[in-house]
């Protein structure tokens, strides 16, 4: 939405395409506050967020088709076989903005031995139970993961009634916010162990429990730590995948991102290709979803009138504790924002991009809050002078 | 008393310790900003959070809406007020910031509906 918006302001004839029948996408089972405090310096619930998204769209002037999705797309040209209310439409453009999200990783990815019964579920479908059709998923249940959904489920799914018997994090920091490790937590008792996974899954029919283990530093079970629980619905929150289904025999995809490469506009390696929001990394906030939109809309549509052209790129090359890294190159001499991840928690980090260019101290960078770095027009150029352009952060 | 207080004013996370005295906060420390001072104070005598949940729908084309409360309730009462609010139900449509119920359990507070829903397409 703010994509298109941001195209249809600067006076590009602008079409959203959007598979669900309503605008905003996960947002509108995001009931929680946390929205917008950057964005509208407000805290917003998602369907509120989205509620301001959708006017500043109705008013730009951007058409919108709903319940429609794109079957195919490119690759040659940016033309795409739509199907929706009106059939199957053939739609040319200039310029094309993927912006189609992310999944959640489903159990069948982790590979947990034991049986396949009811009772897992990611928690955005649980989410979805809750909050949208009104149904609860079990009546005691474990979360595995501490993304910032899995949190946040955790409350809804205790607050509902339903036993919570704690959050279980791999890693031994949390995954989510700090202030949803607080909020959702904390504040009502919930136990999170980290360095703790699920090594069994049991239950015929339906779960009737895990066995859970605490795992060393390298993530691998400790023999003799397992416990039995007895649950009958597990919640996961082990990680958001970008969707680039459509893109991805086409342009590069980056391995660590899992969306397409992309350069300081939000452009693929293909000219008329933008990619914008989960879809091109999984960002912490919607406020900077919504911000990296906007810049890929506008590139999108200085492209459709010829007023981008395709010129040299920088690739960033990623050092040690450097995890999600966005935009993956810079064109010279453009202002951009790196949005870096790091990969492990640090109480004071030097961000160094160069070596030798930029270099910022930052407090308190956690591998839940992207660490922003704003670099300038003669940053880039100067940057793009150099024989590699890496980007690492490490302990200061 | 010592109250630990993890600050979420902003991403860093102070670890803020109120000293507490007879309900009153008579020293905060620990806290890198003045930010922290405001939210340990508050959050030392009565941590206040906005709650958000759904309510039942009637002839709505969702079974439910979503809502909030319009300003930050006290965190003790979050678990009552939310099965208070199960057991309410409201008549579709809703409008985005429509006040639903007033009041709740005597906080002050009024609960709002965050989105729009219409009535049930008939059939």
């Amino acid at each position: 939405m703010a994509a298109a918006t941001a195209a249809a302001h600067v006076g590009a004839r602008t079409l959203l395409i959007e598979r669900e029948e309503a605008l905003g996408g996960v947002l509108d089972q995001c009931i929680h506050p946390g929205f917008g405090l950057h964005r509208y310096r407000e805290d917003l619930t998602g369907p509120e967020f989205a509620h301001r998204l959708v006017g500043e769209l109705a008013a730009s002037g951007a058409e919108v088709w709903t319940g429609s999705t794109a079957l195919e797309l490119g690759p040659s040209r940016p033309v795409a076989r739509v199907v929706g209310t009106a059939g199957l439409v053939r739609v040319r453009a200039q310029a094309v903005v993927w912006a189609a999200g992310a999944w959640e990783r489903p159990v069948g990815a982790l590979l947990i031995p034991g049986t396949r019964p009811a009772g897992v579920f990611t928690a955005g479908l649980a989410q979805r139970f809750v909050n949208i059709h009104g149904l609860i998923p079990g009546r005691r249940a474990l979360v595995l993961g501490s993304g910032d959904i899995g949190l946040i489920m955790a409350r809804r799914l205790y607050l509902e009634g339903i036993e919570v018997v704690g959050v279980l994090e791999l890693r031994p920091f949390p995954g989510g916010l700090l202030r949803n490790v607080v909020q959702c937590l904390h504040d009502f008792g919930i136990q999170l162990r980290l360095s703790h996974t699920v090594s069994t899954l049991h239950g015929r029919d339906r779960l009737t429990g895990v066995t859970v283990v605490e795992v060393d530093e390298h993530g691998r079970p400790i023999v003799g730590s397992e416990e039995h629980i007895e649950v009958d619905t597990l919640i996961l929150s082990v990680g958001l995948i970008p969707e680039t289904r459509k893109i991805e025999p086409w342009v590069s995809l980056d391995p660590i991102n899992g969306g397409a490469d992309v350069d300081g506009w939000f452009r693929t390696r293909i000219p008329w290709l933008f990619s914008a929001g989960n879809a091109v990394a999984v960002f912490d906030l919607v406020d900077t979803v919504a911000r990296v939109g906007e810049r890929a809309g506008l590139a999108a549509a200085r492209h459709a009138r010829g007023d981008l052209p395709v010129g040299e790129t920088v690739p960033l090359v990623r050092e040690g504790n450097v995890g999600h890294l966005v935009p993956t190159s810079l064109v010279p001499g453009v202002a951009t924002t790196l949005f870096v991840r790091a990969r492990g928690p640090l109480p004071r980090a030097r961000v160094e991009v160069g070596p030798g260019v930029v270099s910022r101290l930052h407090v308190g960078v956690r591998p839940a809050e992207m660490v922003e770095v704003d670099l300038s027009p003669e940053e880039t150029t100067k940057l793009a002078s150099l024989p590699e352009a890496r980007v690492e952060v490490r302990p200061a | 008393m010592t109250k630990a207080i993890v600050c979420v004013a902003c991403p860093v996370g102070c670890e803020v310790a109120a000293e507490v005295v007879g309900g009153e906060v008579t020293r905060v420390s620990g806290n890198r900003c003045p930010q922290g001072e405001v939210y340990a104070r508050q959050e030392a005598v009565e941590p206040l959070r906005v709650l958000a949940t759904s309510v039942k729908l009637v002839d709505g084309a969702r079974p439910l809406v979503s809502v909030r409360t319009d300003r930050p309730v006290p965190l003790r009462l979050i678990p009552e007020l939310t099965a208070h609010i199960r057991t309410l139900s409201v008549c579709a449509p809703a409008e985005v910031g429509q006040a639903l119920s007033h009041d709740l359990l005597g906080t002050g507070a009024d609960l709002v509906a965050t989105r729009s829903m219409p009535r049930a397409a008939p059939r």
